[in-house]
C-alpha cells in the first residue's frame, strides 16, 4: 500500500465517505474506488461490496483482486426521546452505531438522559434535511405523535436507509399507514416500515423492547445481504 | 510513538500504520482476504505490523498473529507482497493452526 493511499483512506473515512480499495493479490497494484462509480466491472463489484458492507476477493479478466470496503459508521436516528430511546441508544452504541436523537419537545431529549448522543430539537424533517439518511442509516420513530413521527417516517421512506421502524400497536400502525397513504406513499413503500416495531420476542420492559428493535435492525442489515435469505418481502398483517 | 508503548490490538491498524511511518518505522499491512468454514475474523480484517514486531488490529483470534508478524517483517524489507494460507489440515497445524477448524488466507504488503 502506498502511503498516499493510506492517507486518502483515512481522510475519506474521517469525512464519513465510503470507499473501496482494490488490490491485485499478485502484483500489489492498488486502486481507490468511489462506490458511486459504475464505469467498469471492477467498480461495479466494488459498489456491490460497499452496499453489502462485505470485503472479499473477486476475479475480473483473469486478475485476482481483493476489495476492501471502508464504510462510514452505522447511523441510528431515534425520533422521540421516549423511555425506550435510552436503552436503545446505549445498546446501538455498543453495536457500533453513531446515535442521534431527534425530539422537538426539549424537555425529553437532554444530554443528561442521553450521554454521548447527538441531540436535535428540530422537527424531524428539518433535522434530517441537515444530516440526511443514507444506506447505512436506520430510523426508529417512538413518539406516538403523528405530528412528530409522520414527517420522520415520510423522510425515511424517501431515503435509502436500510431500516424504518415505528412504535405502536397494530391498530395505531394501521391508522398511521392510512395517513401516509393519503400523502402519496404506495403499499410497496409502506411495507418498508416495521410496525409494530421489533422482533416478536415477547419484550416487556423498555430494555427488552430495545433488544427486539436492535435485533430486527441487525436482521435487515445483515440477513438482507445474504442471497436467498432476505428478510423481505414480509407479508403485512 | 514511544518504543515502550504497549501493543494495543484494538487500535485502528491504519491509524497506527500512519503514526509509525511518520516516526520512521517500516510498516507492513496484513489483510484477511478469504475465509472458509468457521473463521474468527472476517475478510477485510487488518493488522498493521511495525519493524520491531509491534502490531495493531488482528487477523484471527490470536492463533496466527505470530506467523503473520514474521512474514510481515520479511515483506516490509523486500517490498514483495505475499499471500499466506492458514488452516488445520497440515500435519504441523499445531504450530500456527486455527483451533476453530477454519481456514484463512492473508495478504501481506509493505506500506511505503
Amino acid at each position: 500500500m502506498n502511503i498516499e493511499t493510506l492517507k486518502t483512506i483515512q481522510a475519506l473515512r474521517a469525512n464519513g465517505q465510503a470507499l473501496v480499495r482494490a488490490v491485485d493479490l499478485q502484483s500489489g497494484e492498488e486502486l481507490l474506488i468511489d462506490p458511486q462509480d459504475d464505469s467498469s466491472e471492477l467498480a461495479l463489484a466494488a459498489r456491490d461490496a460497499a452496499r453489502a458492507d462485505k470485503s472479499g476477493p473477486v476475479e475480473i479478466a483473469g486478475r485476482d483482486w481483493f476489495l476492501g470496503v471502508f464504510n462510514p459508521p452505522l447511523d441510528l436516528v431515534i425520533v422521540g426521546a421516549a423511555h425506550i430511546a435510552q436503552p436503545l441508544a446505549a445498546m446501538a452504541g455498543l453495536a457500533g452505531y453513531g446515535v442521534r436523537v431527534i425530539d422537538p419537545r426539549t424537555a425529553f431529549a437532554t444530554a443528561a438522559r442521553f450521554p454521548g448522543v447527538a441531540i436535535s430539537h428540530d422537527w424531524p424533517d428539518d433535522a434530517l434535511a441537515k444530516a440526511p439518511l443514507g444506506p447505512r442509516s436506520a430510523l426508529v420513530a417512538l413518539t406516538h405523535d403523528p405530528k412528530v413521527d409522520d414527517p420522520a417516517l415520510a423522510t425515511a421512506l424517501r431515503s435509502t436507509c436500510f431500516y424504518v421502524g415505528a412504535l405502536g400497536s397494530k391498530k395505531t400502525h394501521a391508522t398511521r399507514l392510512e395517513r401516509l397513504k393519503s400523502h402519496g406513499f404506495d403499499s410497496a413503500a409502506l411495507e418498508r416500515i416495521r410496525g409494530p416495531v421489533g422482533l416478536a420476542i415477547g419484550a416487556r420492559s423498555p430494555a427488552e423492547i430495545a433488544i427486539s428493535i436492535l435485533a430486527e435492525m441487525t436482521r435487515e442489515l445483515r440477513a438482507g445481504n445474504e442471497v436467498g435469505q432476505t428478510s423481505r418481502p414480509r407479508t403485512s398483517s | 510513538m514511544l518504543a515502550s508503548e504497549p501493543t494495543r490490538p484494538d487500535r485502528d491498524p491504519l491509524d497506527a500504520a500512519l503514526t509509525w511511518l511518520s516516526n520512521g518505522h517500516k510498516v507492513a499491512l496484513a489483510t484477511v482476504v478469504r475465509t472458509w468454514g468457521s473463521a474468527p475474523r472476517q475478510a477485510g480484517s487488518q493488522m498493521a505490523v511495525r519493524d520491531d514486531g509491534d502490531f495493531a488490529g488482528s487477523v484471527s483470534g490470536g492463533c496466527i498473529e505470530g506467523a503473520v508478524i514474521e512474514a510481515a517483517q520479511d515483506v516490509m524489507n523486500t517490498n514483495v507482497p505475499r499471500k499466506l494460507d492458514f488452516g488445520v489440515s497440515d500435519a504441523d497445524a499445531w504450530a500456527v493452526g486455527l483451533a476453530c477448524g477454519g481456514r484463512i488466507e492473508v495478504f501481506v504488503e509493505a506500506v511505503r
